[in-house]
């Protein structure tokens, strides 16, 4: 019964994992910024739902709309205030830009972590799930949440994989990430496909937000371990990569979940840091990156 | 180097630091209290940016340098009873070898992947001090028996007078041959390495020196407060601070790092009666520095003497 249970709990984190990683990667892979605001964004969206469910009382599926329109705007706005002005400076030298786009949109995360602990504190805030109730697979209780949350993740990430490789969009997209001088050369604004891609992300993140808040509940502190842990399953994975992202999400949620069932619930973070610095040293590039 | 001594920058430090001394005579415990913790944050600040400004280091985690060094120190004065001053010393020195362990990915890896190692070094010495709790205190934080003096005045003299030395020597460091060759190696290191420099040496040794100070100042942290906790000497928040001192100060000028600590600090402290919005407020200041003046503090004023 228990690796039943460790195999459905650990799908359903590692595909929540996948998702927020996903976007996260994406961005990295067309303009190389690393949005340091990331975990910020995933909160802002949940807390957005948790706020127009309980304070305004709007139904659960309005309420999750709320919360992804909340990210989206986020996301534009990280782009347009931070990352662009910095990208488009004139006084920032180009081998810097990196640490500046880092440091801002750290800055920018910590600015809307503070927000958020301002309007609504510090308590953790769980959104009402969608579907509710229990179900037993395979002699293991589990929450009909977990199985949605796992089946929209899923599907999420299908319907991205349809875009960049079947649409004009997409493609255009996917042609950025591998050289952008060239889509330039073919007549694409290299700036469009940045604002297509910052709405991708933004999307992605929101609808990872409010699973979460769901799923296991957020607070305003939850923002630096989101950010951390959706980079480490990216550079595990390889930077860029999106593929690579998903793998990476699968190996540390079920490490997390086994350490978690076997061990100890404290030591939970532990083995997927270890095996984080193992890859680095003897793959730097990641499981599937390129370098 | 020499010209250093006649500049204008040179002699509006050792005013600087005059005017400093003298603070104990006549402003309260609290004024001094407050100095003090910016004064040690000032060294952090310029450790971090001996590796980031010269080194081309991207380095997330301050924190595991400023951690071992404090919570070495903080130990072995809870544990054996030692005198404070060995306690220090030893806890520079595991710091040292901290920053040896931390350099060896830097020499395989670089950028973001060099930069997630470090944050990843902080998070595993986050989960070690709060596994062996026993040991380190955990979240609660350790008790240290001993302190260096419990005379504000003197403490704040002691924080000012070790900042100023570790600033001379990073200072007198950066604008040595040394420096350059850091600087040249964090640029480009095949090219610096093609002209005949050593980088993997003067990378080790840039660590080693970072680590030093690092570790040096958060021992006398933790016995200036008489506890070491996560939340104060090792979280990733603290090392944020650090990072935001160093760019908000101006990056590869190492003084201004010192300034961008002491503002953050004490802008922090004004702040304190919008209660929440204290952090919020900071965070904004220095996100438009960062848009609008990306040479930080000391970097827009000395390209402004440069231009006269």
């Amino acid at each position: 019964m228990r690796p039943f249970q460790i195999l459905i709990d650990g799908f359903a984190i590692s595909a929540l994992y996948a998702l927020g990683a996903t976007g996260f990667t994406l961005i990295f892979g067309v303009s190389g910024v690393l949005n340091l605001s990331h975990g910020a964004i995933m909160v802002a969206a949940a807390v957005a739902a948790w706020a127009a469910a309980s304070v305004l009382h709007m139904d659960t599926y309005s309420g999750a709309l709320v919360g992804v329109v909340v990210a989206l705007l986020m996301a534009f706005a990280t782009y347009f205030a931070v990352v662009k002005p910095i990208q488009n400076s004139r006084r920032i030298p180009n081998e810097e830009k990196e640490i500046f786009v880092l440091t801002g949109t750290l800055l920018w995360g910590i600015m809307i972590q503070e927000l958020i602990a301002y309007f609504f504190t510090n308590n953790a805030k769980t959104v009402l799930p969608i579907v509710e109730g229990v179900v037993e697979i395979l002699g293991v209780r589990t929450p009909r949440n977990e199985i949605f949350t796992a089946i929209v993740c899923c599907l999420v990430i299908g319907l991205l994989w349809l875009l960049v490789n079947r649409t004009r969009t997409g493609k255009a997209v996917l042609a950025a990430s591998m050289n952008p001088r060239g889509v330039t050369l073919l007549g694409l604004e290299l700036t469009q496909i940045y604002v297509v891609v910052w709405g991708i992300y933004g999307i992605l993140a929101g609808i990872a937000g409010v699973l979460l808040g769901m799923f296991l509940g957020v607070s305003s502190y939850s923002v630096g371990p989101l950010t951390a842990s959706a980079f480490s399953i990216v550079v595990l994975g390889g930077l860029g990569s999106v593929s690579g992202s998903l793998i990476a999400a699968f190996v540390v949620g079920y490490l997390e979940t086994l350490t978690a069932y076997l061990v100890s619930p404290a030591y939970r973070t532990i083995p997927a840091l270890l095996l984080l610095v193992f890859v680095m040293y003897i793959r730097p590039q990641g499981l599937l990156g390129r370098r | 180097m020499a010209g250093f001594f006649t500049s204008r920058l040179f002699f509006i430090s050792l005013a600087c630091v005059v005017f400093a001394a003298t603070l104990p005579f006549y402003v309260s415990g609290y004024i001094l209290g407050l100095l003090t913790v910016a004064f040690y944050f000032g060294v952090f600040a310029m450790a971090w940016d001996l590796l980031f400004g010269f080194a081309g280091e991207v380095n997330f985690g301050p924190t595991f340098l400023i951690g071992v060094g404090a919570y070495t120190a903080g130990i072995l004065n809870n544990q054996f009873g030692w005198s404070v001053y060995l306690c220090i010393v030893l806890g520079a020195l595991a710091s040292v070898v901290a920053g040896f362990v931390l350099a060896l990915p830097a020499l395989r890896v670089r950028g973001p992947y060099f930069g997630l190692t470090t944050l990843v070094a902080v998070l595993m010495l986050q989960n070690f001090i709060v596994v062996f709790a026993d040991l380190t205190g955990g979240e609660i934080g350790l008790t240290i028996p001993d302190v260096i003096t419990i005379d504000a005045g003197a403490n704040y003299w002691i924080a000012l007078g070790f900042m100023t030395v570790s600033a001379a020597i990073l200072y007198g460091l950066s604008q040595s041959p040394v420096g350059l060759v850091l600087q040249a190696s964090g640029q480009d290191p095949v090219q610096a390495g093609a002209l005949g420099f050593n980088i993997v040496k003067h990378k080790l040794a840039a660590f080693i020196v970072s680590a030093f100070f690092s570790g040096l100042s958060g021992a006398l942290l933790v016995f200036y407060f008489g506890t070491a906790s996560v939340g104060t000497v090792v979280d990733v928040a603290v090392g944020v601070n650090v990072i935001v001192s160093a760019v908000l100060g101006g990056r590869r000028t190492v003084l201004g790092a010192a300034l961008g600590a002491i503002f953050l600090i004490v802008a922090g402290e004004f702040l304190r009666p919008t209660g929440e919005l204290a952090t919020f407020i900071v965070s904004a200041v220095a996100l438009l520095v960062v848009l609008f003046f990306p040479g930080g503090f000391l970097g827009a004023a000395l390209q402004r003497e440069a231009r006269s």
